[in-house]
C-alpha cells in the first residue's frame, strides 16, 4: 500500500469514528448547558441501543431497518425516562448529588445489562451491506461513507432544530439562564425533557453507526465511548453544539493518528492526555464560552 | 487543667478512648487466639480495616472537601504496589519492613495525587471526576503493560505480581485504621479542617476570608490519596498476590457507595457502612451476581431520598456522650442531695 | 458642579494613605463595557456610599475591589500599593473584606466556626501542630473562640454561636455575613446591600452598628444600598453609578440636590410628563 493510501484511509477511519464521537458528545454537551450535569449514563444508553439492534435482528431476524428505528426510539425513551426517574427529582440538590446519581445510572445500566444478556459480548449482524469506494489506491469502506453522510445530515437537522424552531429557542433559553427563561413562560420540565430525547436519538443513531463499524454489543461497551466523546465535547467547548461536532471529529482523526503511528495501545492515554492539556490551557475548549458564576 | 465543652477533662477522654481501643483489639486478638474466630473471619476482619481506611479517606475528599474523585482504586493500586515491590526486595526484617512499606505506598500515592491533583483541582468538580476516572483507567492499563514496554519484570501484568509477604495482621490493621481516623479527625477539628470545610460549603466566601482554597484544596486531596495508598499497603500484605484488574472502575464505586451511605462528611457513617458492605456480601454470597446492580441502585436511591446518607454530617465523640452521661449522673446526684436535705 | 473625579475624603482622613485609590478602573465582558473610568478615593475611617438604579455596575465593582474580576484597565492602590494580579484570598489578606448581596454563609457549619473561618489567618498553628494536638494548638484555639464570641458580641449574637448557620433568621444571617468579614482584620470592609430584606427597626439598628464598628475599628466602609435613608443617614461621601460609569460624588446633601442623580432614578422631566 502507498503512502496516499494509507493516509487517505486512516483520513476515513477517523472521520467515521469521529462522527460517531461527535453524535455522542452533542448528547453531552446538551444536557451539560442544560442542567450542567455530566451525564454518565449517556455513554451506557449506546449500549442498550446496540442490543436493541442485536435483540431486534439476531434474536427477532428483523430487518435492519427496524433494527435501527427501534434503536434510536428505544434510546430516547431510556434518555427521557431515566432524566424523569432519576435527575428530575434532585433539580434542588447540589450538583454532586446529581453526579453521584449519574453515576449510580451509568453503573446500574450495566450492571443490568451484564445479568440480563450476560458477561460476554454478542456478535452483530451486518446492518448496512455495499461495494467498497476506490480513491486511487486507497479502499475506503461503504459503511463510513454511510456512517459521515448519515451523521453530517443528523447534525444538520439538529443546527436547524436549535435554531431555528421554537423548542430550539426555549432550549437556547433555558441553558442561558433557567430562572429568566421560567419567568419568560417557558416549560422548564418539558425543555429539560426534550433536550434529554434529542440527545438521546442521537445517542441511539450513533449506536446504530457504532455496531456498523465495531460489529458486537457488550454491557461496558459504552463507557470508554462515552468517556471519549465527552473528552470531545470538553475540547470543542462544552455546552456548544458546533464545538462538539469539532471536538469529535478531531478526537477521531487524532486516533486514527496514533494508530497510523503504530501507537495504537496508547490511543485512550492519548485521549486522557489531551483532556488535561486542554483543562489546564483552555478549560473553556474551542468553541466555548466562559461561564462566570454570579457574585 | 483545660476542661472539655461537656464535662469531662480532655486527658481523660483521651485515656478512655486509647483504653478502649486496646480493650477492643485485646478482645479480637483473644477471639482469633482461642480459636473462636476461624482464619475465615480474620480475613473479614482485616478487609474490614482496610475497606474502612478506604471510605474514610474517600469521605475526606467527597465529604468534607466536596471533590468527587472517581479513581481511589488506582491511589490504592499505587500504593499496593509500591508497597509489595518494596516488600519483596527489601532485606530488612518485617517488622521494620512493614511500617516503611506502609509509607511508602502512602507517599507514592499522595505523588500521584499531587500530580493529579494540581491540574484537576483548578476546574469544576465534574471535570475533576472525569480526569481521576481517566487516571484510574490509565493506572490500571499502566500496570498491566509497563513490564513489557520497559522489559522489567516489575508488575508481572496480567500474570500477578505473587509471593509478597503477608505482613497483614488484625492488630496492625486496626490500628491504622484508629490513626487514620484520628489524624482525619484532628484535622478537621483544626483550622486547617475548617478551611476544607469552607471550600465545600461556598468557595468564592472561603476565598474571601483570605483562605487559600488551592493549597487546602490538593492539601486534602492529597491527604486522601496518602490514606488509599497505605490501604492499599495492608492490602498487599493481606492478599500477598497483585492483580491490576482487581483495582478497576468497579472498586472505585464500591468504595463511593460507602461513603455515600454513610453520609458524606460522616466519618462514623463511612466506618459502619464500610463495615456493613464488607460482612454483607460475605452473608449474602448467593446473591453475589446482584450485588454490583444492587450497589448502583443505593446510590441513586440514597441520592434521591436521603442524600445525607446515614449519618448525615453527624459524627460521634465518646467523651461527649460520656461527658453528658456525667453531667446527668453528677445533675442526679445534685438533686438527690438537694431532695435530702 | 463638583468635579466628578475629584477625590473627596473627609477631613480627618486627609493626611493618611486613602484606603483605596481607584484609578481609571475599568472592565469588559466580551465586548461589553460593564465599569468604565472609576475613580474614586476612600478615606481610612469613611463610610462611603456607592448608590444607582439597578445594573449600574455597583456589585461588579465590588467584584473589582475585592478581585473577583481582574480589571481591563486602570489601577486600585489599597493603602497606596498597587493590588495587580493578587487573588481574591490575598487581596483579603492585604485588607479588603466583604460581605454578599446574596448572601454566602457556611450554611452547614456552626456560627462560631463561621466565624472562626473567618479568623482563619489570624490562627497560627501548622498541620503537624493540629494533628498531635500541642499545648499550642489548644492555645490558639481558646484565644480564636474567645475573640470569635467577642465579636459575635457586637451584634449580640454570642448565644447563637452553636447554632448552624442556615438556621438563622434572615436578618441574622447578614450580621453573621458581618461578623465574619470583620474577623478577616480589614482595613476595608465592602457591605453589598446590608439592609436588604430588614424592616425599618432592623435597619435603624444596622446603621447605629456600622458606625459602631468603624468607631471600634477604625477601618474604613463601603457600601451599596438602596435604602435611601440609610445611605443618606451614615454615608460622610456618596459616589453615584449609571451605565458603569460615575455620574456624580459628593455629600449626602450636594447627591439629593444633583440633576444628573435624579435624570438617572426618575428619568427626564419630559418623559414623566408624556
Amino acid at each position: 500500500m502507498s503512502v496516499f493510501s494509507t493516509i487517505v484511509s486512516q483520513i476515513f477511519n477517523g472521520l467515521q469514528s469521529g462522527s460517531v464521537y461527535a453524535l455522542v458528545a452533542l448528547g453531552y454537551s446538551m444536557v451539560y448547558g442544560i442542567i450542567m450535569l455530566l451525564n454518565f449514563a449517556h455513554g451506557d444508553i449506546i449500549m442498550v441501543g446496540a442490543y436493541i439492534v442485536w435483540i431486534l435482528m439476531s434474536f427477532l431476524a428483523l430487518p435492519p431497518a427496524i433494527g435501527a428505528v427501534a434503536a434510536v426510539a428505544g434510546c430516547t425513551l431510556l434518555g427521557v425516562a431515566i432524566e424523569k426517574v432519576a435527575y428530575a427529582p434532585l433539580r434542588k440538590s447540589p450538583r454532586l448529588s446529581l453526579l453521584i446519581t449519574a453515576i449510580g445510572v451509568s453503573f446500574f445500566l450495566e450492571n443490568a445489562a451484564q445479568l440480563v444478556m450476560g458477561a460476554g459480548s454478542k456478535p452483530m449482524p451486518t446492518i448496512i451491506k455495499g461495494t467498497n469506494i476506490e480513491i486511487g489506491s486507497a479502499h475506503i469502506s461503504f459503511v463510513s461513507v454511510v456512517t459521515i453522510i448519515v451523521s453530517v445530515i443528523t447534525m444538520l437537522l439538529l443546527t436547524l432544530l436549535v435554531q431555528k424552531t421554537k423548542m430550539g429557542k426555549a432550549m437556547r433559553a433555558v441553558s442561558e439562564d433557567m430562572d429568566s427563561a421560567r419567568l419568560m413562560g417557558i416549560n422548564i420540565n418539558r425543555t429539560i425533557s426534550f433536550t434529554f430525547a434529542v440527545g438521546s436519538a442521537l445517542a441511539g443513531i450513533a449506536a446504530v453507526l457504532y455496531s456498523c463499524a465495531y460489529p458486537q454489543a457488550s454491557p461496558t461497551m459504552g463507557s470508554m465511548l462515552g468517556l471519549k466523546a465527552f473528552v470531545a465535547a470538553v475540547l470543542g467547548g462544552i455546552g456548544s453544539i458546533p464545538g462538539a461536532m469539532i471536538g469529535g471529529f478531531a478526537i477521531g482523526l487524532l486516533e486514527a493518528l496514533v494508530s497510523a503511528a503504530g501507537l495504537s495501545v496508547w490511543k485512550d492515554g492519548v485521549v486522557f492526555g489531551i483532556l488535561i492539556i486542554v483543562l489546564i490551557v483552555k478549560p473553556t475548549g474551542i468553541m466555548g464560552r466562559k461561564m462566570n458564576e454570579k457574585v | 487543667m483545660v476542661k472539655n465543652k461537656k464535662g469531662i477533662p480532655r486527658l481523660l477522654a483521651y485515656a478512655i478512648n486509647a483504653l478502649l481501643f486496646f480493650v477492643f483489639l485485646g478482645i479480637l486478638n483473644s477471639l482469633i487466639a482461642s480459636g473462636i474466630f476461624s482464619s475465615y473471619y480474620v480475613k473479614i476482619l482485616m478487609l474490614i480495616a482496610i475497606n474502612i481506611i478506604l471510605a474514610v479517606s474517600l469521605n475526606l475528599a467527597t465529604g468534607f472537601l466536596g471533590q468527587l474523585p472517581l479513581g481511589h482504586a488506582g491511589f490504592m493500586a499505587v500504593g499496593a504496589y509500591a508497597s509489595a515491590i518494596f516488600m519483596k526486595a527489601t532485606p530488612l526484617p518485617n517488622f521494620v519492613a512493614f511500617p516503611i512499606g506502609l509509607i511508602l505506598g502512602g507517599l507514592v500515592a499522595a505523588v500521584f495525587g499531587f500530580i493529579i491533583g494540581i491540574p484537576a483541582l483548578r476546574l469544576r468538580g465534574d471535570y475533576l471526576a472525569i480526569i481521576t476516572l481517566g487516571f484510574g483507567e490509565i493506572i490500571r492499563v499502566v500496570l498491566l503493560n509497563i513490564d513489557s514496554v520497559l522489559g522489567f519484570n516489575f508488575t508481572y501484568g496480567a500474570s500477578s505480581l505473587k509471593n509478597i509477604p503477608k505482613t497483614t495482621t488484625v492488630t496492625n490493621a486496626f490500628i491504622c485504621v484508629s490513626i487514620v481516623l484520628i489524624i482525619i479527625h484532628t484535622t478537621i477539628k483544626s483550622k486547617h479542617g475548617r478551611a476544607v470545610l469552607s471550600i465545600r460549603e461556598n468557595e468564592i466566601a472561603a476565598e474571601s476570608c483570605g483562605v487559600n482554597t488551592t493549597y487546602y484544596k490538593t492539601m486534602a486531596f492529597v491527604m486522601s490519596a496518602f490514606f488509599a495508598g497505605m490501604a492499599g499497603s495492608l492490602y498487599a500484605g493481606y492478599v500477598g498476590i497483585l492483580n491490576p484488574s482487581g483495582f478497576a472502575f468497579m472498586k472505585s464505586i464500591e468504595i463511593l457507595v460507602m461513603v455515600v451511605l454513610g453520609g458524606m462528611g460522616s466519618m462514623i457513617g463511612s466506618v459502619i457502612s464500610a463495615t456493613a458492605l464488607t460482612v454483607l456480601p460475605e452473608l449474602l454470597r448467593s446473591f453475589s451476581e446482584y450485588r454490583m446492580v444492587a450497589y448502583s441502585l443505593l446510590l441513586i436511591i440514597v441520592m434521591i431520598f436521603k442524600p445525607s446518607g446515614l449519618m448525615g454530617t453527624y459524627d460521634f465523640s465518646l467523651s461527649r456522650i460520656i461527658g453528658k452521661c456525667g453531667d446527668k449522673i453528677s445533675s442526679h446526684l445534685r438533686k438527690g442531695k438537694e431532695g435530702r436535705r | 458642579m463638583k468635579d466628578i473625579n475629584q477625590a473627596i475624603i473627609p477631613e480627618r482622613d486627609k493626611d493618611k494613605t486613602p484606603a483605596i485609590e481607584c484609578i481609571g478602573l475599568g472592565i469588559d465582558f466580551g465586548g461589553l463595557t460593564a465599569v468604565d473610568n472609576f475613580n474614586f478615593t476612600l478615606g481610612r475611617t469613611e463610610i462611603a456610599g456607592l448608590i444607582g438604579p439597578n445594573g449600574a455596575g455597583k456589585t461588579t465593582v465590588f467584584n473589582l475591589l475585592t478581585k473577583v474580576y481582574q480589571p481591563t484597565r486602570g489601577k486600585m492602590l489599597l493603602l497606596g500599593k498597587d493590588t495587580k494580579d493578587l487573588t481574591i484570598a490575598q487581596a483579603n489578606r492585604a485588607g479588603i473584606a466583604r460581605t454578599f448581596q446574596n448572601i454566602r454563609l457556611f450554611k452547614d457549619l456552626s456560627v462560631m466556626d463561621n466565624v472562626l473561618i473567618g479568623l482563619h489567618n489570624e490562627i497560627r498553628y501548622s498541620l503537624a501542630e493540629a494533628i498531635i494536638r500541642l499545648p499550642s494548638f489548644w492555645r490558639a484555639e481558646k484565644v480564636a473562640r474567645e475573640r470569635a464570641l467577642d465579636l459575635l458580641s457586637i451584634f449580640d449574637m454570642a448565644d447563637m454561636a452553636e447554632k448552624q448557620a442556615g438556621s438563622l433568621p434572615y436578618g441574622a444571617q447578614r450580621r453573621l455575613e458581618i461578623v465574619r468579614a470583620l474577623a478577616t482584620n480589614p482595613t476595608l470592609l465592602l457591605l453589598d446591600e446590608p439592609a436588604a430584606g430588614m424592616n425599618p427597626s432592623e435597619t435603624g439598628e444596622l446603621m447605629e452598628n456600622i458606625r459602631k464598628i468603624r468607631d471600634m475599628f477604625q477601618i474604613s466602609i463601603l457600601l451599596i444600598e438602596h435604602d435611601m435613608n440609610l445611605v443618606m443617614g451614615i454615608c460622610e461621601g456618596i459616589a453615584v453609578l449609571n451605565y458603569g460609569r460615575i455620574i456624580a460624588k459628593g455629600t449626602p446633601d450636594e447627591i439629593k440636590s444633583d440633576p444628573n442623580v435624579i435624570e438617572a432614578y426618575l428619568g427626564k422631566k419630559g418623559n414623566a410628563n408624556a
